[in-house]
């Protein structure tokens, strides 16, 4: 599966109501750490595939309120959703096999 | 398989010995490790690196550069390296997961931001606590921000964030600064930043997110609280040398000790170029020469022992 771009319209449908652990990934055009994060992402989106995960994107400037509600300050910032409720908060640049580990702990 | 060479790093240095490497046609291997194009991908426009009469976008330069390097056949792979065996034939370089080997090394991992290391500043990360304001002067929006730091970087997050802030206070920690006249004279003409000399950070403020910073005046030992909503850190570098394993000898600042009109260490076949060898210029362009250098020398020294 591919990554959803997410707005505040279809924000609740796609994450709160999932049934899948959600990977919200908050960035945006002008950040080089957000550049490097996402084709990441889109790998572990494809490897994942099936297995219970969703990794979505907020692109901050169009969807200012998103990141007002969740308060993001800083960016990457990658909010880890499961039934609803934020499980994990992941701030800043990191390599693939880190977020795979962050990401499993939720799966299991 | 070996490598003829294999670059550890994949800023300017890493990059520029990449090309000149596979142009010679070195076999090369480059391992980009945590931080993908280095240091100007967290920066806003480059300004002063020739060939670009209009200013550049860090990240877009870095893209350039990478592409260059591909175009000529170095082949470029993710990962982090954890260690390197010095002692056997061939020099092993291990990631997490890999292991590779080359006839040479050249280390360009580069510096990091330093963080202030007070009180407050672990804990509010992603609360207000910041190392790029590129990525998060967005969220400055209408705020006061504090900027840490007497240098180029100060300078110019200071001057970047007041397009978003309301007020830009820059503490330094003495009453003249490292950075570039021009870039001073920047930073004092804009008449949203603020200047809090001979003063340091003691703590930063705030539960949920970012309140305030507590700062001491180091001339009359005055403490303060200074209410502002983010707190950006420019107060230096560290060499990124931990993977070393005190295998290469360093410079009394921690940084590889390299001769300077060579970039060879105190380890035959290995070399280090760019930022990790340099405490002085930290610019692009040096580290871009440097890397130049390594390779260089790197072909130099396959040709002495084939």
């Amino acid at each position: 599966m591919s990554k959803v771009d997410l707005t505040s319209q279809n924000f609740d449908a796609e994450v709160l109501n999932s049934s899948d652990v959600v990977l919200v990934d908050f960035s945006a055009e002008w950040c080089g750490p957000c550049k490097m994060i996402g084709p990441i992402l889109d790998e572990l989106a494809k490897e994942y595939e099936g297995k219970g995960l969703k990794i979505g994107k907020v692109d901050i400037q169009e969807n200012e309120e998103l990141a007002n509600k969740y308060q993001i300050m800083n960016i990457p910032n990658m909010l880890i959703f499961k039934g609803g409720k934020i499980v994990d908060q992941l701030v800043g640049l990191m390599p693939k096999e880190e977020l795979a580990n962050k990401i499993n702990a939720y799966l299991a | 398989m070996v490598y003829d060479c294999i670059i550890i790093g994949s800023g300017p240095a890493g990059y520029t010995a990449a090309i000149y490497n596979s142009r010679a046609e070195i076999k090369t291997l480059l391992i980009e490790g945590p931080q993908v194009g280095g240091q100007l991908t967290i920066t806003t426009e480059v300004e002063n690196f020739p060939g670009w009469p209009k200013p550049i976008l860090g990240i877009e330069l870095m893209n350039n550069i990478r592409k260059q390097a591909e175009k000529f056949g170095t082949e470029i792979k993710s990962g982090i390296v954890k260690n390197i065996d010095f002692n056997s034939q061939t020099f092993i370089v291990k990631t997490d997961d890999k292991e590779y080997q080359a006839k040479t090394v050249i280390i360009s991992t580069g510096a990091s931001a330093r963080w202030l290391g007070v009180p407050g500043e672990k804990e509010l990360r992603g609360k207000g606590v910041s190392g790029c304001a590129t990525c998060d002067g967005f969220f400055a929006k209408g705020k006061e921000v504090a900027v840490v730091g007497g240098g180029d970087t100060a300078m110019e997050e200071a001057n970047f964030l007041t397009r978003f802030a309301e007020k830009v206070y820059l503490i330094h920690r003495r009453d003249e600064f490292r950075a570039s006249q021009i870039m001073i004279d920047r930073a004092e003409q804009n008449s949203k930043i603020e200047f809090i000399l001979d003063s340091i950070v003691e703590e930063i403020l705030g539960k949920e997110k970012v309140e305030g910073v507590k700062i001491k005046n180091v001339k009359t030992g005055e403490i303060k609280e200074l209410k502002c909503n983010m707190v950006f850190a420019a107060i230096g570098h560290h060499p990124n040398i931990e993977f070393l394993n005190g295998k290469i000898e360093l410079d009394e600042k921690g940084y590889i000790k390299t001769d300077s009109n060579s970039t060879k260490t105190n380890v035959l076949g290995v070399f280090a170029a760019g930022d990790v060898a340099d405490p002085h210029y930290r610019q692009a362009i040096v580290a871009a020469g440097r890397g130049c250098m390594a390779s260089k020398e790197v072909e130099w020294y396959l040709d002495k022992f084939k």
